[in-house]
């Protein structure tokens, strides 16, 4: 077996280990009964609706309501007088549609798994950061980090978004209807991010894996970022992926530019110093 | 006759500790010691004409239009053997040893993501175990 006994690693303390993670044997059978949810999840019926008045409200109580509605069998929510309040609708692993009537601060959406989220209004810093499965909406414009680490699901804004969109995601999708601004797809390592507009400078930067399509004009590209050719089955993705976005714009499919990773920083401890150079 | 098994024994051992290493290739594989799974394409987008009929019931389940974050899902390997890689445990799941694969990788994808919801949804998860122990509140 290999072992790290040789690597610069045991110099700065590290101690031989054979980094082989943990068996664990869970006995599972692919056959067992059909079952579409997570264990204790809460059946709710989309057909089920009430609302939630978050005028005096603070955001623990609006998501402690939201868990107690679910828990109650609603599958359609209505937030009405959001005001801006930061965190509101997080941390939510379950089926739901979930309505903001409004627009919502900072971290509105983060680490849900599950839900499909319309929200009326514009969002703060951070929206849906870390999600990990469903669909977020976003009618109007959002803030900085827009889906920051995402690892699944599709995170729409129609509007344009700030800098650093899609900041470290692992998977999932974000699109967006208008521009998007510096450090887009930044230390990206999975997932794909469709830009209708105009983006601004580093796009990509850093971009270890996954692939960014852009309809308009891009400022600049980041360190090992690099343009690729759009295939049959990306246009065929992306003409779908738009309709599921509900984004009603004329899109001219053979101009959109397909950004991937050059793959250069991948092996940058093996760069030659003039190399590094061309890499950042 | 007690050597003859000590040496059949040792050859045994020899061969299985190869077979755990069958694969190891690249130089970063070889310093950690361990098979690098994502020895597939991470960007290969879905073939929708392959869906299977267990995934479009799942879709319509969750009110989804499409395979949302199941996109993302692709077999890959674990010691050589083709597993599918669990998010929620960081860990891979390898496919019974019975199944039969496709040689498409997009349908061996469809697979892979089949076999995953059933394993996230099973009530034999490690995560149903890990937050009966350490759950904090309601």
């Amino acid at each position: 077996m290999a072992s790290i006994k040789k690597h610069k690693s045991t110099e700065m303390g590290l101690h031989d280990e054979v980094l082989t993670g943990r068996t664990q044997q869970v006995f599972f059978n692919p056959e067992e009964g059909e079952n579409f949810f997570y264990h204790d999840a809460h059946k709710v019926d989309f057909n089920k609706r009430t609302e939630i008045d978050a005028n005096n409200l603070e955001c623990i109580d609006i998501n402690r309501k939201i868990n107690e509605l679910m828990a109650k069998g609603y599958g359609t929510i209505v937030i009405k007088n959001p005001g801006s309040k930061h965190s509101i609708g997080v941390g939510i692993l379950n089926k739901l549609n979930l309505i903001i009537e409004g627009s919502l601060g900072y971290f509105g959406i983060g680490s849900v798994d599950g839900p499909v989220v319309r929200i009326s209004g514009r969002v703060g810093w951070s929206c849906a950061e870390n999600m990990m499965a469903g669909k977020v909406v976003v009618e109007k414009n959002a803030g900085s980090c827009f889906g920051a680490a995402i690892r699944g699901g599709d995170l729409i804004c129609k509007g344009s978004v700030g800098a650093r969109s899609g900041i470290d995601m692992k998977g999932g999708t974000i699109i967006v209807g208008g521009d998007a601004g510096a450090f887009t797809g930044f230390m990206m390592q999975r997932g794909r991010i469709v830009i209708l507009g105009d983006v601004g400078p580093n796009l990509g930067d850093s971009l270890y894996d996954g692939t960014i399509f852009v309809g308009g004009s891009i400022k600049s590209l980041g360190a090992d970022a690099v343009e690729a050719e759009l295939t049959d089955l990306d246009i065929a993705w992306l003409k779908r992926k738009i309709k599921v976005s509900e984004i009603d714009k004329k899109i001219d499919y053979k101009k959109i530019t397909k950004i991937v990773s050059g793959k250069k920083l991948w092996n940058y401890d093996n760069l030659e110093p003039t190399e590094r150079k061309g890499a950042i | 006759m007690v050597k003859k098994k000590n040496k059949k024994s040792i050859k045994k051992k020899a061969k299985s500790s190869n077979k755990k290493d069958h694969g190891i290739k690249t130089a970063r594989e070889k310093m950690i010691g361990q098979h690098i799974g994502y020895r597939y394409d991470v960007n290969l987008l879905p073939d929708y004409n392959r869906l299977t009929p267990f995934l479009k019931k799942y879709i319509e389940h969750m009110g989804w239009d499409d395979l949302n974050w199941l996109e993302d899902v692709h077999m890959g390997y674990e010691n050589g053997k083709p597993a599918v890689f669990d998010r929620n445990i960081n860990g891979w799941v390898t496919t019974p040893p019975k199944l039969k694969l496709p040689k498409d990788q997009q349908d061996r994808d469809m697979i892979a993501r089949e076999l995953l919801i059933k394993f996230q949804m099973s009530s034999k998860h490690p995560l149903v175990v890990l937050k009966k122990a350490y759950k904090k509140f309601n």
